[in-house]
């Protein structure tokens, strides 16, 4: 999940002035944003019922089955043509991918309403945490399950550090230290405590920027070939 | 060769005190904590940067202590570096005749006087300890052949208070297998937390220096208790300083009595004087060690 906060509205309404907008189309996201409630249609109709209080035409608005699928966005912008095109610019409730997503099929202005923040657990409604950093070289398998690259506010491998008092985190005082953590599940589940270090992270494999080709190197099996 | 270990490996018990270089480039008051070190200290650490506040490096500092006579030992942390930088500066600290080390993960810089700064943390204490003890094999992290290679002694930071004590027990025994051998240790108020802590470090032939802060007043308390990472000062010794009519008094008669019977349990002491230097002096000699 990709979490997102709305931006400040003021800012929003200083974007939309930078590009002379007086019509917007609003866009926001049927997956994660929508989950998070920062752009999902409650989000969006909100964000058209105070544009419209304001003064600003609201040409249409749409939410794609996911914001951040390059062909289904396509398909938004088609299937909104009329709306698309009486627009001056396009306001996108969804991270930054669903942000960039919509810039690539559309001509139009693009610009955010939300800020992202991370790729999360949703823990309870309206509550979630950060969990993964995607790094491009998972630990998991050593640390019992909790990532310490993301968890622990120092990004550490190993710890505890010294901050760590009574079980708990030096910088995030209501936190369990997550090495703590890692170290007591790892001994709940009969597994070595105390093991080699983890070596230094190869930050080489964060792809930066990412980009993959998964059917690089397929056989084109589909297309008849052997 | 580092004295600090010729004294630690001959069974000399020894003291080491801690300066915090400047924030600017006069380095008077510096000079003047390292002399009144001097007559009774083996070695003085030299801060890196700490509590993520900024002062002249550690680098720099241990070089100006070296050069007064003084044996530094240079502390590094993570915080502030990247491998490539880390391991620069570990070459740097061996030409400029830097024989101790000591490796820390370092303050969170959110706690700091730069909390809008990123914390690098590249590589963990345990991490640049391994780094450092390969460079005293001769090679870098990439296994590649160094031109001169280094003979550091290696020290660590040890936690003997802090609990759960299998997790602390845990991260002594993997700092000396990454090549730490010695620790300096925080604040330490329970001699049977000192005494379990030594065991499990003498067990695998490490050395252990007990911490002493000197908890001078009331305010230095709440500024530990609330601000100083890994450590709590217990409230029967809380209670005998905050309510002794002349606090400095009671601190150092406190700190002459925890020297005395760490002396019994640990291999050194480490007097951190949080600001009260001039006191350094009589503690030491008052608890017999000089």
């Amino acid at each position: 999940m990709i979490v997102t906060r709305p931006r400040d509205w003021a800012l929003v309404r200083a974007q939309l002035a930078d590009l002379h907008a007086k019509r917007v189309f609003i866009m926001g996201c049927g997956q994660c944003a929508t989950v998070t409630e920062t752009g999902g249609e409650k989000e969006v109709l909100a964000a058209k019922a105070r544009l419209e209080q304001e003064g600003v035409e609201v040409t249409g608005w749409s939410i794609g089955e996911v914001a951040c699928h390059a062909s289904g966005q396509r398909l938004e912008v088609r299937k909104h043509f009329g709306e698309f095109s009486s627009a001056d610019a396009v306001l996108v409730l969804a991270c930054g991918a669903g942000v960039q997503t919509t810039a690539d099929v559309t001509d139009k202005p693009v610009t955010p309403g939300l800020d992202s923040l991370f790729l999360g657990t949703v823990v309870r409604h309206g509550v979630f945490e950060e969990r993964c950093q995607m790094c491009g070289e998972c630990v998991l398998d050593r640390t019992a399950g909790i990532c310490p690259v993301t968890t622990c506010p120092k990004g550490l491998l190993n710890g505890p550090c010294g901050g760590m008092w009574n079980g708990m985190c030096e910088v995030l005082r209501d936190r369990e230290c997550v090495h703590v953590r890692i170290r007591e599940r790892l001994a709940a589940q009969g597994r070595a405590v105390s093991a080699v270090p983890l070596p230094p992270k190869d930050h080489s494999k964060k792809l930066k920027p990412g980009s993959i080709d998964m059917r690089a190197g397929r056989k084109k099996s589909r297309h008849g070939g052997a | 060769m580092s004295a600090l270990r010729e004294a630690l490996d001959a069974g000399r018990f020894v003291v080491t005190g801690e300066i915090a270089p400047p924030l600017g480039t006069d380095l008077t008051a510096m000079r003047t904590s390292v002399e009144t070190f001097a007559p009774v200290c083996d070695a003085v650490n030299v801060t890196d940067n700490q509590g993520a506040t900024l002062h002249l490096s550690s680098l720099a500092a241990s070089r100006v202590v070296l050069e007064m006579g003084v044996e530094p030992i240079f502390q590094q942390t993570c915080r502030d570096r990247n491998r490539l930088a880390l391991q620069s500066d570990l070459l740097a600290a061996w030409t400029l005749g830097l024989r101790n080390l000591l490796v820390v993960t370092g303050d969170d810089p959110r706690g700091g006087d730069h909390p809008e700064a990123k914390g690098v943390f590249d590589l963990d204490s345990t991490q640049l300890a391994q780094v450092a003890a390969g460079f005293n094999d001769g090679h870098d992290m990439k296994d590649r052949p160094l031109k001169g290679a280094t003979d550091f002694f290696i020290g660590a930071a040890m936690f003997p208070e802090a609990e759960p004590w299998d997790v602390q027990r845990a991260r002594i025994e993997e700092k000396i297998a990454a090549g730490v051998r010695f620790f300096q240790t925080q604040a330490v108020f329970d001699p049977d937390n000192l005494v379990r802590a030594v065991e499990v470090a003498h067990a695998h032939g490490a050395k252990v220096i007990a911490g002493i802060l000197i908890l001078r007043s009331e305010r230095a308390i709440r500024f530990i208790n609330e601000r100083l990472a890994g450590l709590m000062v217990p409230e029967h010794v809380a209670s005998r300083i905050i309510g002794a009519e002349d606090q400095v008094r009671a601190a150092v008669e406190l700190a002459i009595e925890q020297a005395m019977w760490m002396r019994e349990i640990a291999d050194g002491v480490h007097i951190m004087p949080l600001g009260l230097d001039a006191a350094v002096p009589e503690i030491v000699r008052e608890a017999g060690l000089r």
